[in-house]
């Protein structure tokens, strides 16, 4: 009895997870006629038509690759700022630590809208709009206080001789970061890793005031701004958001753990 | 060691820079310019705080300030209890846990952009799923959601509902993970049944996850513009404008930088007292255990 209850709820849970992308996935393999039946459809016909436009005529292709280029980039420069910058949080007894601690995970929390005038006034000073850096700068900004306060978890919970044996050997805190600090934590890097990408993968707000030239913008852009001459053509529409999503849904099914490790870093323990 | 500390300094030092020029520099920037007359079409001119005056007599920018406190008050309150529900649910299945924690990631890792042309398409008055639920095949019944302002609002709601509920399950069964088995053993030969148990022991415990969840969330949940921005643009009338959207439309579009920034200092104030106030609940709560 308690069984079948749970496996309801189970049940129930996945179906409210997972119906609605299922129901896009099935609208993107749809033809232009099924799409607009009345009652709409429900099984698909497993045509291929609007990823052939959407790659074709819309070019998904040129938004996807400028997300991987500025989410990479994002990713690669924001890891190593915060390994750096968590080493000494976690591990040296600075004075004011808690304030810079605070400032850091306070700037997390301030509204776009807030920061955005700004930044747009200093990229077009310095001619960064409508280029990759001038994303990559803000997000790498954005991402930093996350990426920090999970490292700064991660290394904390480092046993304390691993990193007095280093000193004995004579490692300054650099090298001790870069010898014993990474590898042993290249769990929580990896983890930061994957929160930081899938955070600029789906970043809009700035990327949509930033760059509004379609050669530079990114796949959220492109979609939101997706053209239609007569009427939403939804069809393509669906088929851009699979290709949007399909890279994170492969990410979440094989990294669940990590991610929920990533997610709730230092949430339990305060 | 004090070299060590130097080291330590000039180590934190580039990420505190970047943050500092994208973020703090900016916010900054902000408020000294919400105090002046910005536009393309005169020179700045300082107007003290002839913005926030005009702010109080501006009717779709108060709409913007209602819808933003509702959208708020309604999604995390559903997220918080979904959540708890999820997390629980995951909570007690042992076989498939790491398959159901994939299926309740699903919607976190998404776009929001995508989120809302998802739930954009769903809520189509042509041939979308919830037409088809609601009236089947009686087509002439069809209704366009979104150009009511009531059902619009509850689209954007369910939309975010939908995507964030779990993060809030996260969180909240990384707390429900730290409740140790016994308290449950003792009050089960104590004679307490599941609903007394829950009360008297999960909540309690619980609590600190929940208000570290719901402070994410309403922190969050303030800044909505993704949603609103693809689904409605606003629309119907002014009904689903939120305070971010507002703020986006008189800084970019209209190109009014000092009243735009007046906007966003509010949404930059009422986040920061709600954030305040959540932070000495949790630290108070700290102290008492």
């Amino acid at each position: 009895m308690k069984r079948v209850g749970i496996i309801c709820a189970v049940a129930l849970v996945t179906l409210f997870s997972v119906g609605p992308f299922v129901w896009i996935v099935g609208a993107s393999l749809k033809t232009p006629a099924t799409i607009t039946a009345r009652p709409p459809t429900i099984v698909p016909d497993f045509a291929t038509t609007f990823y052939e436009t959407a790659f074709g005529e819309h070019n998904i292709l040129r938004y996807a690759l400028n997300s991987a280029i500025v989410a990479g980039t994002t990713t690669l420069i924001t890891i190593v700022l915060a390994a750096l910058a968590a080493y000494p949080l976690a591990r040296l007894r600075l004075r004011r630590r808690g304030v810079i601690l605070g400032i850091v995970l306070g700037a997390s929390m301030f509204p776009q809208i807030a920061i955005v005038g700004g930044v747009y006034r200093m990229l077009s000073h310095w001619g960064l709009l409508n280029t990759y850096p001038g994303l990559i700068l803000p997000y790498t900004a954005l991402a930093l206080p996350l990426a920090i306060w999970i490292l700064t978890v991660f290394f904390r919970a480092l046993p304390r001789e691993l990193e007095e044996a280093a000193i004995v050997d004579g490692c300054g805190p650099v090298a001790t970061l870069r010898r014993v600090f990474i590898p042993l934590a290249a769990p929580g890097i990896f983890t930061a890793a994957i929160l930081v990408f899938i955070q600029s993968w789906n970043e809009f707000f700035f990327a949509l005031l930033i760059t509004t030239d379609p050669s530079v913008q990114t796949l959220p852009v492109g979609i939101a701004k997706f053209p239609g001459q007569y009427m939403v053509p939804w069809g393509e529409l669906a088929a851009a958001a699979v290709v949007a999503t399909v890279p994170l849904v492969i990410v979440v099914l094989v990294l669940q753990r990590r991610i929920t490790s990533g997610l709730t870093a230092g949430a339990v323990k305060g | 060691m004090n070299g060590n500390r130097t080291l330590g300094y000039s180590m934190l030092a580039p990420a505190l820079i970047v943050i500092g020029v994208f973020i703090l520099y900016p916010i900054v920037g902000a408020f000294v310019t919400s105090f002046f007359a910005d536009t393309p079409f005169a020179p700045r001119r300082f107007v003290g705080l002839g913005n926030f005056a005009r702010l109080t007599g501006d009717d779709p920018a108060i709409g913007s300030v209602g819808f933003t406190l509702l959208f708020v008050a309604v999604s995390t309150t559903l997220e918080i209890l979904l959540g708890l529900l999820m997390a629980l649910v995951m909570h007690h299945t042992w076989r498939g846990r790491g398959w159901i924690r994939a299926a309740v990631l699903i919607p976190w890792a998404i776009p929001t952009v995508v989120t809302a042309v998802m739930w954009k398409f769903m809520f189509n008055d042509q041939y979308g799923f919830f037409n088809l639920l609601w009236h089947g095949n009686a087509i002439e019944y069809y209704t366009a959601w979104l150009a009511d302002p009531g059902s619009a609002r509850l689209a954007i709601i369910m939309a975010d509902v939908w995507k964030t509920s779990s993060f809030a399950a996260l969180i909240i069964l990384a707390g429900l993970q730290t409740i140790p088995r016994e308290l449950y053993d003792a009050a089960r030969v104590d004679g307490a049944g599941a609903f007394r148990r829950f009360r008297a022991i999960t909540l309690p415990l619980l609590r600190p996850a929940i208000v570290l969840a719901l402070l994410f969330r309403v922190i969050d949940a303030f800044r909505v513009f993704d949603l609103v921005y693809v689904m409605t643009q606003g629309a119907p009338g002014n009904s689903t404008s939120v305070l971010q959207f507002y703020g986006y439309q008189k800084m970019f579009p209209e190109q009014q930088f000092g009243y735009g920034s007046a906007i966003s200092v509010v949404v930059f104030l009422m986040i920061a007292v709600f954030g305040w106030i959540a932070v000495r609940m949790l630290s108070t709560r700290m102290h008492e255990s």
